[in-house]
């Protein structure tokens, strides 16, 4: 069943999306089409994906009330657990559909990108669940400021290829894995890790992703008996704010609220903040924002967070942000290492550093609603991951090693 | 002017026209427009100049390397268009290569007509197929210019019709599936192709992806109309760093070579 807020047939929303690529992969984008159309409609498939999702990913996530957050805010927080998935972030879901895809189309081998490791981590745990070979590209600059996460991947059977050109982080680590694709595709399988890339990435992402939402929505009613005034989620490319997202667009009464990476600040023009900064264009098959100079040359962007770290947004958050459904707020690296601070000291949740730009950006929110609303009103935040992968970072933030150290949120 | 032109010519010898490529601002934007009309002097038919750009999907390392190296220097589209200029004035058709983001980013129908005001022939999309092509080719169409787009081994014969249809000056047929570079083999997969492709429409169709040596360009103008070279080229500019008349020396022979490649010798 198709919805006004689903791509088209070519893969628009609106105007955001569509397929900008070789005419080589067009072969390859279709038969995926196809095979997750047929796949997505097949009760069989959409049986097993839960199931595994179920025994192996540890869904659904409990949409947990934080409630010494809740008292110091004045509002009603609620986490979405994304962080007590297996691999611990919410990327797993999309990999295990992906895989599982992978398998029904006969393909042998897997190829992903990763930013901060969580996708590569997720997409070599698929491989391995499924017996793929798998292949992981990975900018330079991010296997050194995420060293345990190759680790990892290394562990579960993936090979992990470092890519050195351009600014070696994201947008060169998928540059990279499409080069492969084109050379593989007969074999291969492109388990893209966002919402973002040609159709039908961002939409079959975002439908893998969706179980965030409809599981969030559905705990929420349950146990509060009504829906959140606010969501908020991270977004880098935008898989886990999509999949939050999606449950929530008909409903006109919660407020949608993408946190986007700000890094030093918009205004310094060291950010990854696409939407609040960028202008249309094209990169990575999809017409969406993106960073880029007059010439259409992509800017380098930057976060302290690996996993945001991308010049480029998935188009159906173009969309949302264009048509004024979802609002998109930058939060810059302070905000959110604040952010991370103060949920690890009041909860006792130690958050990725992606899921603590949403956090900073609902703390915000929260305030205002409790001034406006008081004590009932509800913020709904997706903790998209947790935050083992990020303590190098913390440790030099908030200077963890020496003996007086420590945040002071 | 159209490419097509120097195809016809090439035609009329009874054989193969060859098609070079290098970046713009490669290794400095004089220095590009030394090497590219000195590749016409030494027998290439048609140049195309590429525009360089930050993310080169179908770039392998050697064309990645030199484009990086013209971004470096601060290469513009107004150099890319200042390349052209330079070029055309030889009186060799001239196309543009570029993926599609700097365009759309400096507005299609500016784009064109600036191309066409530079005596640009055209252009090739790499990353712009004819089904997401439609404002390209309205500015085309009204620029009275070419545009090229890429038939892959991968293509179905329905898209191979529909992307010749919207072709004008000739069918640029990828040769391998993969990205650009130099093979020590020429690809099976070619022949079949301009074979497919050449079945639905009387456009020239060239080979690209892969050759390097004029006996590879020999066995490619057997059965294409055009060879198309790029990462050879490339090479022999970026194994003479910093001697610049070397480099133009095996760039030169290179060229000698291939242009002989298609003529069958």
């Amino acid at each position: 069943m198709t919805t006004a807020w689903d791509a088209d047939e070519r893969g628009y929303f609106g105007e955001w999306g569509g397929r900008y690529m070789p005419e080589a992969l067009v072969a390859a984008l279709d038969e995926l089409d196809a095979a997750w159309r047929d796949a997505s409609a097949d009760p069989g498939f959409r049986g097993e994906f839960e199931a595994i999702l179920r025994d192996f990913a540890n869904t659904p996530s409990p949409l947990y009330h934080a409630s010494r957050l809740s008292e110091q805010l004045g509002v009603t927080v609620l986490l979405k657990r994304e962080d007590l998935n297996h691999t611990g972030a919410h990327k797993i879901r999309n990999v295990l559909g992906q895989a599982l895809l992978t398998r029904r189309m006969g393909k042998k081998r897997v190829i992903a990108e990763t930013g901060a490791g969580q996708h590569g981590v997720a997409a070599a745990t698929a491989a391995a669940y499924f017996g793929l070979d798998c292949t992981v590209y990975m900018g330079e600059v991010d296997t050194r400021r995420q060293a345990l996460n190759v680790a990892r991947m290394k562990l579960l059977g993936a090979t992990v290829v470092p890519v050195s050109s351009g600014s070696a982080t994201l947008k060169d680590a998928i540059n990279e894995a499409l080069r492969d694709w084109v050379a593989s595709v007969d074999h291969t399988a492109y388990l893209f890790g966002t919402a973002a890339g040609p159709h039908p990435f961002p939409s079959m992402v975002r439908d893998l992703c969706r179980g965030i939402g409809d599981e969030a929505r559905q705990q929420c009613l349950d146990q509060l008996g009504r829906l959140p005034d606010a969501i908020a989620a991270c977004v880098g490319g935008g898989s886990n704010a999509i999949g939050l997202f999606t449950a929530f667009l008909d409903d006109p009464e919660v407020a949608i609220l993408g946190m986007e990476p700000a890094g030093d600040g918009v205004e310094t023009g060291r950010h990854a903040a696409t939407i609040s900064a960028g202008a249309a264009g094209v990169l990575h098959g999809a017409r969406t924002f993106i960073l880029q100079d007059e010439d259409g040359q992509t800017q380098e962007s930057h976060s302290i967070s690996a996993g945001l770290d991308y010049p480029g947004v998935g188009p159906q958050h173009a969309h949302l942000a264009a048509s004024g459904r979802a609002t998109y707020v930058p939060i810059t690296d302070a905000q959110a290492m604040d952010a991370m601070a103060l949920l690890s000291r009041t909860e006792g949740i130690i958050p990725a550093i992606e899921s603590a730009h949403a956090l900073a950006g609902a703390f915000d929110v929260a305030r205002r609603l409790a001034d406006e609303k008081g004590p009932e009103a509800v913020v709904l935040v997706n903790l998209s991951g947790r935050g083992d992968k990020d303590m190098g970072t913390a440790i030099e933030w908030f200077d963890l090693d020496k003996p007086t150290g420590g945040p002071v949120g | 002017m159209s490419v097509s032109d120097a195809f016809t010519r090439a035609k009329e010898e009874d054989r193969a026209a060859l098609v070079g490529y290098l970046p713009a601002g490669f290794p400095d934007v004089d220095g590009g427009i030394e090497a590219l009309t000195t590749m016409v002097d030494a027998g290439c038919d048609v140049i195309e100049v590429g525009l360089p750009y930050s993310d080169p999907v179908m770039d392998g390392p050697t064309i990645q390397a030199a484009a990086q190296q013209a971004l470096d220097g601060g290469v513009r589209i107004r150099d890319v268009l200042r390349t052209v200029e330079a070029v055309a004035a030889t009186g060799v058709p001239t196309v543009v290569m570029t993926y599609w983001n700097p365009v759309d980013r400096y507005g299609v129908a500016r784009f064109a007509a600036d191309l066409a005001s530079a005596g640009g022939a055209g252009l090739i999309t790499p990353d712009l197929t004819p089904d997401s092509g439609a404002d390209w080719i309205a500015a085309a169409e009204s620029n009275d210019l070419d545009r090229i787009f890429l038939v892959a081994p991968s293509s179905t014969d329905a898209r191979i019709a529909m992307t010749t249809a919207a072709c004008r000056g000739f069918v640029y047929a990828t040769a391998v599936m993969g990205v650009t570079g130099a093979r020590e083999a020429t690809s099976d997969l070619a022949g079949p192709l301009v074979a497919r492709t050449k079945a639905v429409t009387d456009l020239p169709v060239a080979v690209g992806l892969g050759v390097s040596s004029g006996a590879q360009a020999a066995e490619v103008a057997a059965y294409a109309d055009g060879v198309i070279v790029g990462s050879a080229f490339v090479r022999t500019i970026l194994d003479h760093p910093g001697d610049r008349a070397a480099g133009l020396g095996a760039l030169r022979a290179l060229t000698e070579d291939l242009a002989g490649g298609v003529r069958g010798a």
